[in-house]
């Protein structure tokens, strides 16, 4: 069923401000949710397998394309007015942010909150 | 265009066929086109706040898995991962629905929409009942925030007088712990129950538009507990989550690695030396085992007689740090109430809030559903189920964060 069934009932297709509607395919909604299951599937089989230090990266890698598919194709994303997507973006931004100026603090002063019990006890010289 | 003449609202012709004031439009908007838009901003921003509240949490679980790397690796064996994926599974086909929703209010095909939006709370719905069995198998093994973490390997499952008398909990709170299924299901039962009598009332009365609305919502409530059925089958076919009664012995010498750096070279002068203490196959022996970073006792022991040449022949040993064995360096067990506390504690922070946020939807889909019955929705005015579409999917994206970073650590 298409959204332009309707035009000949007098919803005034023709006026500006009235004619904005832009319904999704059905087919593209099941290709991308078949894609984000696929996708799923990959994150936990790849769990078993011992990547060493990769593994964060694979992992948050794999969410990150999910997370673009669904901003995309879910959210409008891709049609949308891009100052919508700009205002998103910039969440992350400062998420980022936010996240990489408190780690490089904490790991510097976290000490304080989780000591590290196997430091040595400095030996006091005697001069 | 005039906006000055506001027409009577008519709640029940969306259709309004007068084109300068149809019944959806608000009297300060020009256009259909621009109340929505208006809209659309509004829920975006919206968006950015519920990015930046969620952030705080996930910077708290950065900073202590930068810390200790062990503690979540071992803490997370716990999770049922089965349980973890299904409920992905779940809340991306929600996302579907919610999306497919979206265009059958712009086609305005009524009936699907409808189907679709009870589709979405069906897997909401479900969703909830996996995690009320997660959280309630968790409760039971003492798996809880630091502070009230009770776990014990060798009884995981201890019952409530034991509760009380080895863990010091209240008589109460030992009962809500080792029923915590029927707390939880306790409201949606009760929600159940109402709507079903709700719906028997409806049909009773013949109240056509009533009944319509409480068919749907009879089978979200059902659903929850095919949710709360499905975890319980999942649980039961796997010992994962039982798990992990050998993480702490497993990761010996790991947390070495995160804290000191110790280089096992024995190139030292020293070595040599050593030689002349014990014979040389034995020695020879000790070395090639001490190649070995998993005996450590051996290297240990290796190193500690270098030490003693050294002394032996005079010299002053001032560095210390290299030498394993300690008491400083005690392997420390990741499950300690403190440390595997506070990566629960994380735990149920964050999937506890996102499942506030599932709540929330649940109300406002509610919403969506008893309007779409009543053909509220065309294709000048879909922006409700749009903007609520934008939240669902916005819920589902934390999801898709949390799934791995909780569930598929090694």
């Amino acid at each position: 069923m298409s959204a332009h069934s309707h035009a000949e009932d007098g919803h005034g297709e023709h006026r500006e401000g009235y004619d904005f509607a832009h319904p999704m395919p059905v087919s593209m909604l099941l290709t991308v949710f078949g894609i984000l299951i696929g996708l799923t599937i990959l994150t936990v089989a790849q769990a078993s397998f011992d990547f060493g230090s990769f593994d964060l990266y694979i992992v948050m890698g794999i969410a990150t394309v999910k997370a673009l598919l669904v901003g995309l194709f879910f959210m409008h994303l891709l049609w949308d007015k891009p100052f919508n997507a700009i205002l998103f973006l910039g969440s992350f931004v400062f998420l980022a942010l936010f996240i990489i100026l408190t780690l490089t603090d904490s790991s510097q002063t976290s000490d304080s909150f989780e000591p590290k019990i196997d430091d040595v006890v400095p030996v006091v010289a005697e001069g | 265009m005039s906006t000055i003449d506001v027409a009577p609202e008519n709640a029940h012709d969306a259709h309004g066929h007068d084109h300068d004031h149809p019944s959806f439009l608000a009297h300060h908007f020009d256009t259909p086109e621009q109340q929505f838009d208006s809209g659309k901003l509004g829920i975006w921003l919206f968006l950015v706040t519920e990015v930046l509240f969620f952030g705080g949490m996930f910077c708290a679980y950065a900073i202590f898995r930068m810390l200790r790397p062990d503690v979540f690796e071992g803490s997370s064996q716990f999770l049922n991962t089965k349980l973890g994926a299904i409920n992905t599974g779940v809340l991306l086909f929600s996302s579907l629905t919610m999306a497919w929703a979206v265009r059958c209010s712009q086609t305005e095909e009524y009936k699907k929409l409808t189907a679709m939006l009870a589709s979405t709370l069906s897997c909401a719905m479900i969703f909830l009942g996996v995690k009320s069995i997660e959280y309630s198998h968790k409760w039971g093994m003492g798996l809880l925030p630091a502070g009230s973490f009770f776990y014990d390997p060798a009884n995981p499952h201890p019952t409530a007088t034991e509760m009380v008398e080895k863990h010091g909990f209240s008589a109460g709170t030992a009962f809500f712990l080792e029923n915590g299924l029927y707390f939880l299901c306790a409201p949606f039962a009760l929600l159940m129950v109402g709507v079903l009598v709700w719906l028997a009332v409806s049909v009773l009365k013949g109240d056509k538009f009533q009944t319509a609305c409480a068919m749907p919502l009879s089978v979200v409530c059902i659903c929850f507990f095919v949710g709360v059925g499905l975890g319980m089958i999942l649980e039961s076919g796997s010992d994962e989550g039982h798990g992990a009664h050998t993480v702490a012995g497993e990761h010996a010498g790991d947390g070495h690695v995160a804290t000191g750096d110790h280089d096992h070279d024995h190139a030292s002068p020293a070595k040599h030396a050593a030689v002349q203490v014990g014979t040389d196959s034995d020695l020879t022996i000790r070395e090639r085992l001490a190649t070995d970073v998993t005996n450590s006792g051996i290297s240990s022991e290796l190193s500690a007689r270098e030490r003693q040449t050294t002394l032996a022949q005079g010299s002053v040993v001032t560095d210390t740090s290299t030498i394993e064995g300690g008491i400083s360096e005690t392997e420390q067990n990741v499950l300690t109430p403190r440390t595997a506390g506070i990566f629960f504690g994380i735990y149920y922070c964050m999937t506890g809030v996102h499942a506030i946020h599932i709540l929330c939807g649940i109300g406002v889909l509610t919403w969506l559903l008893i309007r779409s019955v009543r053909h509220d929705f065309n294709r000048q005015y879909f922006g409700p189920v749009d903007y609520v579409g934008l939240y669902w999917h916005l819920v589902d994206l934390i999801w898709i964060y949390l799934f791995p970073l909780l569930y598929l650590i090694r």
